[in-house]
């Protein structure tokens, strides 16, 4: 019979791998991963803490900016979809960038419902990896706690 | 990426992280971090402009394009009017050739398109003579 550590490594290591395979994560947040030792034990959950402050910032500043009704800045949307899509891909986010480069175009063609659009997917998107995450680190920690050492899961 | 992560503490090099974005400042600064490599992180290029003038220098600059109030172009240029001889590295989302070549002929010694990893990292460190390709 496993032990509780074995059953959470390999809850662990299986939503792990659900997640790159589901395209919420890509390779980028394994080179994440390697950047985290013992200098830094949590480097991976402020970096993702992070990107989840600035995607609410970022977020709020485009709803702002389309709530100008008839005089609105698509400039300024892009400027904010562009510092979305660099977070996005620096964290591995892939559904996010990937919305991120859709959100673009449509502020480049100046396509007010397509932004709207795209503004709650990404709103939708970067929720759902937030919580997520959230499950992953958590089996983190009771891996931890039950005495067990995090596995490598190699994707 | 095949081989180990370079260690280069002994070379006491000393870089500079330009960029607007937070958590691609965070990246940066552990990235160089992890190679050993001590590092300050400036937010734009007029930051980058004033660290110089400041009287600091450094052997690397990870220069951003995409930045407000002095974007990299304009800080690269300014800072080679200065007569900064650092080795500067641009790094940027936007990979347009036109684009890519502006930010080169800005004053650039070497160029990688972003999300900066580990082994792109040391690809620039070669291609900048600070350490041998692992």
């Amino acid at each position: 019979m496993d032990t509780l550590v074995a059953q959470l490594q390999r809850q662990f290591r299986d939503y792990t791998i659900s997640l790159y395979h589901q395209g919420f994560l890509d390779d980028q947040f394994t080179e994440l991963k390697k950047l985290q030792d013992e200098c830094s034990p949590d480097f991976v959950a402020e970096v993702v803490s992070l990107f989840f402050e600035d995607c609410e910032k970022l977020i709020g500043n485009m709803a702002r900016a389309l709530d100008q009704t008839g005089n609105v800045d698509f400039n300024l949307v892009g400027s904010s979809v562009h510092q979305l899509k660099g977070s996005s891909s620096s964290v591995g986010a892939k559904r996010v960038k990937g919305l991120c480069v859709t959100f673009k175009e449509c502020c480049d063609s100046q396509n007010f419902e397509g932004c709207v659009r795209c503004l709650q997917q990404v709103d939708i998107e970067y929720k759902s990896l937030k919580a997520k995450l959230q499950d992953l680190f958590s089996l983190e920690q009771q891996i931890v706690q039950a005495g067990g050492r995090i596995p490598q899961v190699d994707i | 990426m095949a081989g180990e992560i370079p260690n280069l503490a002994e070379s006491n090099l000393r870089a500079l992280v330009v960029d607007d974005n937070l958590v691609n400042q965070m990246m940066h600064h552990k990235l160089l971090d992890r190679l050993g490599i001590q590092n300050d992180v400036v937010c734009n290029g007029q930051e980058a402009v004033d660290v110089h003038c400041s009287g600091r220098n450094y052997d690397l600059i990870l220069m951003d394009m995409e930045m407000p109030i002095m974007n990299g172009i304009q800080a690269t240029k300014r800072l080679r009017e200065m007569g900064i001889e650092s080795k500067i590295a641009g790094v940027t989302t936007r990979a347009e050739e036109e684009e890519r070549k502006e930010f080169m002929e800005a004053g650039l010694n070497d160029f990688q398109e972003k999300p900066l990893t580990i082994s792109k990292l040391v690809s620039i460190l070669h291609n900048l003579d600070f350490c041998d390709q692992t």
